[in-house]
């Protein structure tokens, strides 16, 4: 599997995700900065997380108006798969390539820690290492975590079986509706999701049930 | 010309932010306050004098960068 990670200025988790998806995919993804134009052919498209741009303005707001931008909008209409984790989500909602929007944690703490996912949707090109229904450990470190959509929008996640993970277990740590923690897009080809995947990938993370993501992606290559 | 843009949270969109500010002056003892919203203002200096120019301007600076209009409303002062 080919991929490519996109990199801003405050992109944070880039190396992790590197880390991951050399691990999993056995090949070195080829990173891509903002200001470039044109992404390779990929298999996969992953926009880390971090704080690009330092939050300014609001979370995402500004890597989703990077020139690189425009060039991913092509890949999403070509259909390559796009993976957006935690500043990724934020940038993916905030070019409109996913629906509703992240907003302040409901708390209003950054909060950092493991929660509990549910796989709500395992028959997806994200997902489909996991069983229906699954519940595993990932992590989060967010500010900006709380999945807000109007009800229409909410209702259509919903009746598509757009919403692939949600918070588990009383653990939803940020107010999101409806325990949203990852989304994807109508055609299924990109998802956004606040928790890290990438960050519990070998024992010494203390767990691998992140890999999933990875492995479900690798397969669908 | 100079504008002013204001950026505010629809309504029946929660504003942690605006309910942890309520909070405070509920602690500092003001009374009679019933709610605080957050938002943004942005203070714009633009090339042009024609104000129906500027409106337009800004309206398409506010849909594509300033707002996100799935949670935000703005208000445009010139």
């Amino acid at each position: 599997m080919k991929s490519a990670v996109l990199v801003f200025p405050g992109s944070n988790r880039d190396r992790d995700m590197i880390r991951a998806l050399e691990d999993i995919s056995g090949q070195k993804p080829a990173l891509v900065w903002h200001q470039e134009t044109t992404i390779p052919d990929v298999d996969l498209i992953v926009l880390p997380g971090g704080f690009s741009y330092g939050d300014y303005l609001r979370s995402g707001a500004i890597a989703a108006r990077s020139p690189v931008m425009k060039d991913l909008q092509r890949h999403a209409t070509r259909g390559t798969k796009i993976l957006g984790v935690c500043n990724g989500f934020q940038i993916l909602t905030e070019a409109g390539l996913l629906p509703g929007a992240l907003m302040r944690n409901a708390g209003l703490n950054f909060v950092c820690k493991t929660v509990q996912l549910e796989a709500s949707n395992a028959d997806t090109l994200f997902s489909r290492q996991y069983e229906q229904g699954e519940v595993f450990a990932c992590p989060v470190a967010h500010h900006d975590g709380n999945y807000f959509a109007d009800a229409r929008t909410l209702n259509t996640l919903e009746s598509d079986n757009r919403i692939v993970f949600r918070y588990a277990n009383g653990t939803n740590p940020n107010g999101s509706l409806n325990d949203i923690a990852g989304i994807m897009n109508e055609s299924g080809t990109v998802m956004g999701m606040m928790p890290h995947p990438e960050n519990l990938i070998e024992e010494l993370h203390g767990g691998v049930s992140g890999r999933g993501v990875f492995t479900s992606l690798l397969e669908a290559a | 010309m100079k504008a002013r843009v204001v950026v505010t949270l629809k309504n029946g969109v929660l504003d942690p932010q605006g309910n942890a500010i309520e909070g405070s002056l509920e602690a500092l003892s003001f009374q009679g306050i019933r709610s605080v919203r957050q938002g943004k203002v942005f203070d714009v200096e633009l090339d042009t004098d024609s104000a129906d120019e500027a409106r337009k301007t800004l309206t398409a600076i506010c849909e594509k960068l300033l707002a996100n209009t799935v949670i935000e409303d703005f208000e445009i002062k010139l």
